[in-house]
């Protein structure tokens, strides 16, 4: 029980923050018409495109000679890559589409 | 260069990347921004992945194998993940981004992975910290494998297959991934052994979770393992207390979920429902050869004259309008209309398509204008008023099982009410069923006519056949 406590209360603050963001990212897109799903969950995935810090974080921290660590690192960044960069660049493809051009 | 100064400046960097990521999202439910808010997220993870290159760790000589891997790992994904997204045909976007998102997920799973070895290693283990890599492990790898599944199956390489006792298979796979991963937390004594076998039966769990879903569910998957990944990043950022991954991570997880509801809610399902049910397995014991009419055919030229004697004509764009490329055509055929006086618009069914809002996009390529298409409900209270719907390439959603077949598998979905129309064109290849697998009752009513052929290819031939009254 204890050590649930102790969990709980050291990252009260990140709990948080979770909690503000969860409603956040409701209200934010709350009022999104259905012309703009598309576009709008292919930039939300290039925006859980974050994990890539958290690979060159693992790429940053790891011994120089661990090569486990840094194999599997340099393929998380790759992976974390693909996501954000793919997923810009293809949501930025969708909505030029929506460029009106009769103006 | 003082470490405090490097470290206030990364933070500072991650607060602007997380009020981007907010700001992004904001301007993509906007039609006028969003193409800015897009670009704007994209700089701000640009600042944030520079900063943590830059400051989170001091440079140093003896890391340099490191560095060079990070700028190899960069360079190799940016020119991989540009070139597929600027090849991948509109037709395909939706597999594209599925395919994207799998990577996001196994980016987070990859991490779990160096993680747990870490802990191996230094022997030190946290409740907190334990939990937090097997949440990310289980939930990126689902992510992944349940990505790739459904790219897999836009891409009509992997066919909907459901195993006999499937959903039992997948509630006792469920338990025992959720068993392993409580039992890890709280023994204490982290083993390799246990974390490889997590990771196999997350990456089975993936493939059997999305591999009975089919047709009309595909979208709502898509956007939920789309969450799924928001969450392994969120996971991610608890890991290494970072801000940046966390917001944009929940951000993601949350706006996520409510698109999925959003689309469930359309379909009039709960998402219990399209996880446990499936969708195109179950389709087999439904309606089956049962209430046959005869079809009637129309002729091109028939059906220009019906279109060009019109007050009013409505389009119902399905996945058929998307494989045949003939959504330029389509809007040529409305100016023709226009020019003679024949007002056409767009029923938009929220999951047309393979996505949702696949066919606004589709349509927005074509130049059609914003106030042409109508949502459901909005192009239901004008059927009454319509001489003419042209169903191009669609079938699940205008199915009228979905009405008045209880033992349907798509019944209770809302669908586009063509049949309070005066006349329907149904514009197809061939008699084959929907992506869904059923029947469509639609197709031997009195009021419907079926053209057979390329939706474009017709749609050109009445294009000619309209110019020439």
């Amino acid at each position: 029980m204890d050590s649930v406590l102790s969990l709980f209360y050291e990252n009260r603050e990140f709990i948080f923050l979770i909690i503000v963001s969860i409603f956040l990212g409701i209200e934010v897109i709350s009022n999104v018409p259905a012309v703009l799903h598309t576009p709008l969950m292919s930039g939300a995935n290039a925006i859980h495109g974050v994990v890539i810090i958290g690979s060159i974080i693992i790429m940053l921290q790891a011994d120089p000679t661990n090569y486990f660590a840094l194999i599997l690192g340099f393929l998380a960044v790759v992976l974390g890559t693909l996501n954000v960069v793919g997923g810009f660049v293809v949501t930025n493809r969708m909505l030029e589409m929506f460029k009106k051009k009769d103006k | 260069m003082t470490e405090l100064l490097g470290l206030s400046i990364l933070e500072l960097c991650y607060i602007a990347a997380s009020i981007t990521f907010i700001m992004g999202l904001k301007m993509l439910s906007s039609p006028d921004k969003a193409r800015k808010g897009n670009l704007l997220a994209a700089y701000g993870m640009g600042i944030a992945i520079i900063a943590t290159i830059l400051f989170k760790e001091e440079l140093t000589a003896d890391k340099w194998l490191n560095y060079t891997l990070i700028l190899a790992g960069l360079v190799v994904g940016t020119v991989i993940g540009t070139r597929m997204a600027l090849k991948v045909q509109m037709t395909a976007m939706p597999q594209m981004v599925s395919f994207f998102n799998g990577m996001g997920g196994a980016c987070a799973a990859v991490i779990s992975l160096v993680e747990f070895d870490h802990i191996l290693h230094t022997g030190e283990v946290e409740l907190g910290m334990m939990i937090v890599i097997i949440l990310g492990l289980i939930i990126g790898s689902v992510s992944f494998s349940g990505s790739i599944i459904a790219y897999g199956k836009l891409e009509g390489k992997i066919g909907d297959k459901a195993l006999p006792a499937g959903q039992i298979l997948n509630i006792v796979l469920l338990l025992a991934i959720l068993g392993l991963g409580t039992f890890m937390a709280i023994s204490g004594e982290p083993q390799a052994m246990y974390i490889y076998i997590l990771l196999g039966l997350s990456l089975l769990y993936g493939v059997l979770f999305v591999m009975p879903i089919g047709g009309a569910d595909m979208p709502v998957v898509i956007s939920l393992l789309n969450s799924f990944t928001g969450m392994a990043a969120a996971f991610g950022g608890f890991l290494y207390g970072n801000q940046a991954m966390l917001t944009g991570g929940i951000l993601v997880g949350s706006a996520g979920t409510i698109l999925t509801v959003l689309m469930c809610t359309a379909m009039n399902r709960s998402l219990t429902n399209v996880i446990i049910g499936s969708f195109g397995g179950g389709g087999a014991a439904a309606s089956g050869d049962g209430e046959q009419g005869t079809i009637k055919e129309i002729s091109a030229t028939d059906a220009a004259i019906l279109l060009a004697y019109a007050n009013k004509v409505s389009v119902v764009p399905g996945y058929g309008l998307a494989v045949a490329q003939a959504q330029h055509t389509v809007h040529n055929l409305e100016k023709i209309l226009d020019d003679k006086g024949v007002e056409m618009t767009y029923a938009i069914h929220p999951v047309a398509g393979r996505m949702p809002g696949h066919m606004n996009v589709l349509l927005a390529e074509a130049d059609v204008p914003y106030p042409k298409l109508l949502e459901m409900e909005e192009a239901n209270d004008d059927m009454s008023n319509t001489d003419v719907v042209l169903v191009i390439g669609a079938n699940d959603v205008v199915n009228p099982a979905a009405e008045n077949d209880p033992s349907s598998p798509i019944y209770g979905m809302p669908i586009v009410d063509v049949l309070s129309a005066k006349n329907v064109i149904v514009m197809k290849r061939s008699m084959g069923k929907g992506y869904a697998g059923i029947e469509n009752a639609l197709f031997f009513h009195d009021k419907n006519r079926m053209l057979f052929g390329d939706a474009k290819d017709s749609l050109e031939k009445l294009i000619a056949e309209v110019k020439n009254l």
